[in-house]
């Protein structure tokens, strides 16, 4: 029968080929790829990029913050009329930040994180032959690469990057003329980020339609891994926020250029009266938040998938808390539509509305606590396995818990008038979602390296890089915390012009200093993703004895996944450990007739032939212990 | 037995194309639904009230896509029937009732702008929202009217009945969605006219 079923797919496979018939060229093999496992990589090795070309970015300001009056030459060869006299100007310096944060929130951990793994995963969890569809889906990767090149074209116009932080605000951004920055470079960061924003409506709308029509037989919703409920999750929050954020875009290039006064008022620029009446600049931060905080949780929420995922294959045990688990993932997702106006607290907003969005934020400490006790529960008296990705999922769950308390006094409206745009609130969102969001997406790397390059990779530069980073990361952003509680504001260029700063300039250099060990610490794992590419020791079928069903697909890549039929899911994917069980892992298409030994009653919760089975199977088990 | 699973495969595969659009249209909701949210914060302001009379070719316009709407619900039956001589006929009058609606929308934003004198640049944003709303609409209803003669154009070259069915289905779905939107709009900017 199995034989007779292999078969019969085969064929509907071929016959299916025949509508798009390509033959293999290099092009549509390596450039123009619509196998999502190809398109995946494409993303990750992109993001990575990206990333290492922000983390320069963040050097090259961490500098200037540590020695504001010195002078280094080598600045002044290397980007010319940006660093005049070796100092890096005021202009860029904006640039320099605005860009970091651009590319890190965007290009590295919203397109670098849910392209790779959404692309990688869902298919490969759900049992999927592909996206639902895969032109749309290279489509996807090809604007987010042209995003990333005009992005980065930028620092190439004659007066730099767009430079009025990567919120944009108007007037800034919507006047050319106000700074140098606001002119070609963020007409650019503009266009950049149009094709950027369709890159990601095409993605998220496939991992959509792909999660919720074309699981494999048995697949429900509730034997989902959570990984694919992240990433599903995440893409629905994507779907819904960022066309709002083209609508605030729209009405920003109208200002621009088009003369129309939806957020310019009574401004004065070098000394004239310009003629925009009426605008309003709020409107743009309610448009533009409405989006931002539902796009901080895009970027956390697939590094919590992940990470759970990863806990739990190497703690040897189930999830704790799955159902749990998964309702607090939906629930971060509804109420991070519903808090945006905690950015707001200090632009005159109503006290009383700014006491609605205080609840609604303090309240996601709820399914956020949820999930980091259900971590830790999972950790609890498991059976780790120290590899660099479980190193870097609890590594993931520490940045979450330490920038995620401070997350409470920054959503209280009351104390945010004094915290507000402080080093304070650097502090809170570099752990919280910067390196939460980075640590989640480097344990993915490390987990599901395997799966992309057939090939492991080394343990220990991952231990190295781990706790250089780890430790870094600490370094830098914890003592930031007590600058903000002294009132230092961020986006400040030289510290030594404030009175009240300047005791903060040593804090600064030791700053710096754990930045470049942290920026160092990233060339391991560059030398470490690149050599195992080619280099690496290869891969056996499931490395990690890990039960989702990617593990089950052949390690040659093939399109379409598996040849013959794809497998049936009979399991949750947690079933790690299960007593009565000879492996410490039962994947997810074992049925559950091959372990009668270690089947529980609630396996049959809605399987009342299956439950018969079992009664049947341990009244015989026993009457054989009477015999005995 | 290999026919049938064939068969199940594609209509899967096709259900999932199909549950595509209906997300396309979630974002495309988000996007109006961000700039008349917009503009209900913006005229929350001060001296920030609409207080235009809206033009009357907004009505004949929203008559138009209405009735549209209509024959394009008959091209649908029609398609079901296998009456393919029909099904053309009702998809080419929807389609030029769209340019007709494309048409009368841009005269409509004509006579704002030439015989009211309301215009884009207008210090008050309440009323260059008008033209937002409008054109950002128009670009929708270009694409509608690209799929709409996509599926005509489809009948023409004799595919398979289920392929005309799935394309119909899409083509309905979207432009159904762009009729209710401009009614939505439409609505909205009357009541919000004072």
């Amino acid at each position: 029968m199995s034989t007779l079923a292999v078969h019969d797919h085969g064929v509907v496979h071929h016959e299916e080929g025949h509508e798009h018939h390509h033959k293999a060229t290099f092009l549509n093999t390596y450039v123009f790829s619509q196998d999502h496992k190809y398109i995946a990589k494409q993303f990750l090795v992109t993001g990575i990029i990206m990333a290492f070309i922000a983390m320069t970015l963040s050097i090259l300001f961490r500098i200037q913050l540590a020695y504001p009056d010195k002078s280094f030459p080598i600045l002044e060869t290397l980007l010319g009329r940006f660093a005049p006299n070796g100092r890096i100007s005021p202009d860029f310096y904006m640039s320099l930040v605005t860009i970091h944060g651009t590319i890190m929130v965007f290009f590295v951990l919203t397109a670098g994180l849910s392209g790779t793994f959404a692309n990688l995963l869902i298919p490969l969890q759900v049992g999927a032959r592909d996206m639902a569809s895969p032109f749309v889906n290279m489509l996807s990767y090809w604007f987010f690469f042209i995003a990333s090149l005009i992005m980065l074209s930028s620092f190439l116009v004659q007066k730099g990057p767009a430079s009025g932080g990567w919120t944009i605000y108007p007037p800034l951004s919507a006047l050319p003329k106000s700074m140098p920055g606001s002119d070609m470079g963020m007409t650019l960061w503009l266009i950049s980020m149009v094709l950027f924003i369709a890159s990601q409506l095409m993605g998220g709308i496939n991992y959509i339609s792909t999660v919720l029509n074309m699981r494999t037989k048995g697949m429900d919703l509730w034997k989902m891994p959570l990984t694919v409920w992240a990433l599903f999750l995440t893409a629905v929050l994507g779907v819904l926020s960022f066309p709002v954020l083209v609508a605030g875009v729209v009405l920003l290039i109208f200002d621009r250029s088009f003369g129309t006064s939806f957020y310019l008022s009574d401004i004065v620029l070098n000394g004239k009266v310009m003629p925009f009446e009426g605008g309003s600049p709020i409107l743009f931060q309610h448009l533009f938040w409405f989006l931002g905080h539902p796009e901080v949780y895009i970027v956390i929420m697939p590094a919590m998938g992940l990470s759970s995922e990863v806990l739990a294959v190497n703690s040897r045990k189930p999830i704790f808390g799955y159902h749990a688990m998964v309702y607090s993932l939906i629930g971060i997702a509804v109420l991070s539509f519903i808090v945006w106006g905690h950015h707001m607290f200090v632009t005159g907003m109503n006290p009383f509305l700014g006491g609605v969005f205080m609840i609604t934020t303090l309240i996601i400490a709820v399914p956020s606590a949820v999930k980091t006790f259900n971590w830790l529960a999972t950790l609890w008296r498991g059976n780790i396995r120290f590899t660099p990705a479980m190193l870097f999922a609890i590594g993931m769950v520490s940045f979450f818990i330490s920038g995620g308390l401070t997350g409470i006094f920054l959503g209280n409206a009351a104390l945010d008038i004094n915290l507000h745009d402080t080093y304070f609130v650097i502090a809170h969102f570099h752990l919280v979602m910067g390196s939460a969001a980075i640590f989640g997406m480097l344990a993915g790397v490390y987990h599901w390296f395997p799966k992309m390059y057939r090939r492991m990779m080394d343990e220990r530069l991952g231990y190295l890089h781990f706790w250089l980073t780890f430790i870094g990361a600490y370094l830098v952003f914890f003592p930031m915390h007590f600058m903000g509680l002294d009132g230092v504001p961020r986006r400040y260029y030289a510290f030594t012009e404030f009175e009240s700063m300047k005791r903060w300039l040593t804090v600064n250099v030791f700053i710096t200093w754990a930045a470049i060990m942290a920026g160092i610490a990233q060339l391991a794992f560059a030398y470490n993703f690149v050599h195992s590419i080619f280099w690496g020791k290869k891969t056996v079928q499931n490395p990690w004895n890990a039960n989702t069903l990617e593990w089950t697909a052949p390690i040659e890549h093939i399109h379409g996944n598996w040849d013959g039929e794809i497998p049936t899911v009979y399991r949750w994917p947690y079933d790690y450990s299960k007593p009565g069980h000879d492996t410490d892992f039962i994947p997810q298409n074992v049925p559950f007739s091959q372990t009668m030994s270690s089947n529980l009653p609630h396996d049959f919760e809605d399987n009342p032939g299956g439950l018969e089975e079992h009664t049947k199977w341990t009244n015989a088990q026993k009457a054989n212990e009477a015999v005995k | 037995m290999m026919a049938q699973i064939q068969r199940q495969e594609e209509k899967l595969n096709l259900g999932a194309k199909k549950f595509t659009m209906w997300i396309f249209i979630f974002t495309s909701f988000m996007f109006f639904a961000a700039l008349s949210s917009g503009f209900i914060v913006y005229s929350g302001g001060k001296g920030h009230g609409l207080n235009v009379q809206i033009p009357q070719p907004f009505l004949y316009s929203t008559l138009v896509i209405i009735i549209s709407s209509i024959t394009l619900f008959m091209a649908s039956k029609a398609a079901k029937g296998l009456q393919i001589a029909r099904q053309q006929l009702f998809l080419w009058v929807t389609f030029f009732l769209g340019i007709a609606f494309f048409a009368v929308q841009v005269y409509a934003c004509y006579v704002l702008t030439y015989k009211m004198g309301i215009y884009f640049t207008d210090p008050n944003a309440s009323r260059t929202f008008l033209y937002v709303f409008c054109g950002m609409h128009l670009l929708h209803i270009i694409a509608g009217l690209l799929v709409l003669l996509n599926t005509v154009l489809a009948t023409y070259r004799n595919i398979p009945q289920v392929k005309n069915i799935f394309k119909m289905e899409m083509a309905s779905i979207f432009w159904h969605f762009l009729d209710i939107m401009w009614i939505y709009l439409y609505v909205f900017l009357l009541l919000n006219q004072n």
